[in-house]
């Protein structure tokens, strides 16, 4: 069909295969499959409840998922069998010449970050309220500056090429702080900065990692419609000037619509729709899933949707 | 209209919502005015606080003051004393009395001066400027004893000792529960393992204090990370219940492991620090006999008050060092959120056991020193309270605060030591007032005084890592205590 030629097909940068979450007897996520596209911005939604923050914290390494492969591609020649090899060889990620992937259900939460370039931000922020937002920027770049300091000892001493690297870390930082606009506000604790203000700072302070992909769970939450705007126009550049892929959560429809490249909906734990803005907006399952239908409506509804009729997902839609 | 109203009240809801509609309604007119309750003029409010003080000062120190029992043969013989109770009680009433007539109800505030002159002083580097007099007074204190205090300056050059000791294994302990924010009650493990590591070394092999002052740094920063490992994944209280049993267990072990520690009877004939080779003695190849001048026993001592001041400002360097380090940035963060930390790529592991390492380290150094200055030590002095004494160093002076922890150090260690001597207090309580006996009360109360006028310790704030442009200083309601607060 016309989706081979997408660009989450042809270059992905992450692909979530058979993805499953079990909490007990509670199936969080159920048999996701979807690709994020390099270059992208991916939106995912859904409503309350459908795994979309379970679906973050498995690709983030935050739970071990239940079933299922994550693997990400940092760059775009990686072949199938490469990733076929590397999945059978029980490693959890090669780097060669030919391009690196990560099977990122089996690496650690911070190696994630670490070697593989996955940054995220959480939904209910979480900085570092008593450091400064620009400390908050150098923890951030942690490990190139462990190396750079010799692993303290070097740093201890003084040596000059540790001088250097912190002086190159907090230049990085300066440029990011001044490019969400709180550069005046270096100075100050991050807990006293406006909750609009922290969430770009989450995002500068992700960016420092220097990711690949970026993970941003609900961005726009508690922001007004002019933040709102400036976080699309940040997102857009992210995307445009560092080649960084996008993969994020959001209610506010204004949001996703309008910088969306690809969106996803869940519901359930499942997809229900995959494809760009226009596609999902006419989506009926989309529609139903969102508005609910009325209670006789449900059989035709299911008929027409060629969905099997549990009695679950009666019950849920009819709400 | 009538019917209307009839049958709008009898649609009215039953209960709860009765209640707040019924409560909505009274709002929309005016508030239901009270009138305010008559004042008490300013001398029979201070009369009646200082009373209720007074009464309660009376019943909490009735068992104390009031009533004294003695070991007489056959049993306990019981004193009454009602002249201590009754002064301690008077001191109540005037005090409340005073403090009320003239501050509380006072009729401009009382710390009005105060914030004029803190405004005043705002833009001075206050701490930079008592850290800079304390570190000169610090530097010269041997000499200043000599001249000033001449006929104490033996037992105040040994107090200094203790007290930078202290100062040291405070600085030591803040880089754990301050900076990382893990909350460690078995502190003196380490302490403990220091001392033991030199003791032995020194016993078994001959070594000399230079040659295994590092090895037990080094003893014990492993001992440190042997701790980290299995407290890793606790937090909060569990963290702090670990940590005390894995003091108690060092300490346990050190009394029963009769063959190799000595058990109860400790170790004995632990060498002296020599300055270069040279010897504290008197005769031939001595220091005093190297340099020509006279022998006198306060040169040990001011030589091994010069080795802990090192010691001490090594551990205050290092730490200071270490937190515009990557490790030191990544330890506060630590504290201030780990989920966040690993978001960011950190390896909270390491994080963490090269906090327990380097703390330990510190603990060890001190613990070489206390075993050399002592020359004989034994499981005693590594007791619980010695870790709680540390702590309450840190948690008094103020969590990641270095120069809080040399002021709370002064305060604790030297206070304690000068309310033995408070015989001045003899004067008001009669002859028969022993202030030793009182002593750790009145330092009880210090604490507690202390804790609810600052209850984040003296020097609560926190000064940034990394500056930008201009350094602020960050208020303790920001700053987040970590684990186990």
């Amino acid at each position: 069909m016309l989706k081979q030629n997408r660009n989450w097909s042809a270059d992905p940068v992450l692909s979530v295969e058979h993805l499953t979450m079990r909490f007990g007897g509670l199936v969080a996520v159920d048999d996701l499959s979807f690709d994020v596209g390099r270059g992208d911005i991916t939106a995912l939604i859904g409503p309350n409840g459908a795994g979309k923050t379970t679906v973050f914290n498995c690709v983030t390494g935050f739970y071990k998922p239940t079933e299922g492969r994550i693997a990400l591609r940092r760059d775009g020649s990686v072949t199938p069998e490469a990733l076929a090899e590397l999945t059978r060889s029980g490693r959890q990620y090669a780097e060669g010449d030919k391009g690196s992937i990560f099977l990122l259900e089996r690496m650690a939460d911070f190696k994630i970050t670490e070697v593989a370039g996955v940054a995220r931000t959480f939904q209910n922020i979480r900085l570092f309220g008593g450091m400064t937002v620009l400390e908050n920027l150098l923890v951030a770049q942690h490990n190139e500056l462990m190396r750079a300091s010799g692993y303290t000892i070097g740093g201890l001493l003084g040596l000059p090429g540790y001088r250097r690297a912190a002086e190159a870390a907090k230049e990085t930082a300066v440029e990011w702080l001044r490019r969400v606009n709180l550069l005046d506000r270096a100075d100050d604790p991050a807990a006293d900065l406006p909750y609009g203000a922290q969430r770009r700072l989450e995002i500068a302070r992700a960016l420092c990692t220097n990711p690949v992909l970026l993970c941003l769970d609900e961005p726009a939450a508690g922001l007004n419609p002019r933040e709102s705007a400036e976080l699309n126009t940040l997102l857009k550049y992210i995307r445009d000037d560092h080649g960084v892929s996008v993969l994020l959560i959001e209610h506010d429809m204004g949001v996703v619509m309008e910088i969306s490249d690809h969106i996803i909906v869940l519901d359930y734990g499942k997809k229900i729709s995959d494809g760009t803005a226009p596609e999902v907006r006419s989506d009926p399952k989309v529609i139903a899933a969102y508005l609910g239908v009325d209670d006789e409506e449900v059989e035709d509804v299911e008929r027409d949707l060629e969905v099997k009729p549990a009695p679950t997902r009666a019950e849920g839609d009819a709400r | 209209m009538a019917d209307i109203t009839q049958s709008a009240s009898a649609n009215r809801p039953e209960g709860a919502e009765r209640l707040s509609e019924d409560r909505r309604e009274a709002m929309r007119g005016e508030p239901p005015f009270v009138e305010a309750p008559a004042e008490d003029s300013r001398l029979v409010r201070a009369l009646k606080e200082a009373g209720i003080t007074a009464g309660l000062i009376a019943v909490l120190t009735f068992f104390f003051f009031f009533m004294k029992t003695d070991i007489a043969v056959g049993g306990l013989s019981l004193t009454v004393d009602p002249w201590t109770w009754f002064v301690a009680i008077a001191i109540t009433f005037v005090g409340r009395f005073l403090l009320t007539f003239f501050v509380f109800a006072g009729e401009r505030p009382a710390v009005g001066g105060w914030k004029k002159i803190a405004a005043a002083t705002a833009g001075w580097p206050i701490g930079k400027v008592v850290g800079a007099v304390l570190l000169f007074v610090a530097l010269t204190l041997p000499f200043l004893l000599t001249i000033f205090l001449p006929s104490q300056d033996r037992y105040l050059l040994d107090l200094a000792i203790l007290i930078l000791t202290y100062v040291m294994l405070g600085w030591g302990l803040n880089i754990v529960v301050g900076l990382a924010g893990l909350l460690d009650l078995g502190y003196v493990a380490f302490y403990a393992v220091g001392a033991y590591s030199f003791a032995l070394l020194a016993t078994n092999f001959d070594l000399g204090f230079w040659v295994c002052l590092p090895m037990a740094g080094l003893f014990a920063a492993l001992w440190g990370v042997m701790l980290g490992f299995p407290v890793l994944r606790l937090r909060g209280d569990y963290l702090a219940i670990v940590t005390l049993a894995f003091g108690e267990i060092i300490r346990v072990v050190l009394l029963n492991w009769y063959t190799f520690t000595g058990g109860p009877n400790g170790i004995l004939g632990i060498p002296k620090p020599t300055l270069f080779g040279l010897e504290f003695s008197r005769g031939k190849g001595s220091f005093s006999d190297f340099f020509g001048i006279e022998y006198s026993s306060i040169q040990r001592f001011i030589f091994l008050y010069y080795i802990i001041l090192a010691l001490a400002l090594l551990t205050n360097f290092v730490t200071m060092r270490m937190r515009k380090l990557p490790v030191g940035r990544a330890w506060e963060a630590l504290r201030e959120d780990e989920i966040a930390c690993r978001s960011l790529g950190i390896n909270t592991t390491n994080v963490k056991l090269t906090a327990f390492a380097t703390g330990a380290m510190f603990g060890g150094f001190a613990g070489s020193f206390f075993a050399t200055r002592q020359g004989f030590i034994s499981p005693e002095s590594f007791t619980f309270i010695e870790s709680a004494i540390i702590l309450a160093i840190v948690v008094l002076g103020g969590l990641g605060s270095q120069l809080g922890v040399v002021i709370a150090s002064v305060v604790m260690i030297g206070g304690i030591e000068l309310l033995r001597n408070l015989t001045g207090l003899q004067a008001i309580f009669g002859t028969g007032f022993d202030p030793t006996q009182y002593r750790m009360l009145i330092f009880g109360l210090a604490m507690v005084l202390i804790m609810v006028w600052k209850p984040r310790g003296l020097v609560s704030t926190r000064s940034p890592s990394a500056i930008y442009k201009e350094k602020k200083a960050i208020g303790a309601d920001l700053v987040a205590q970590g684990e186990g607060h």
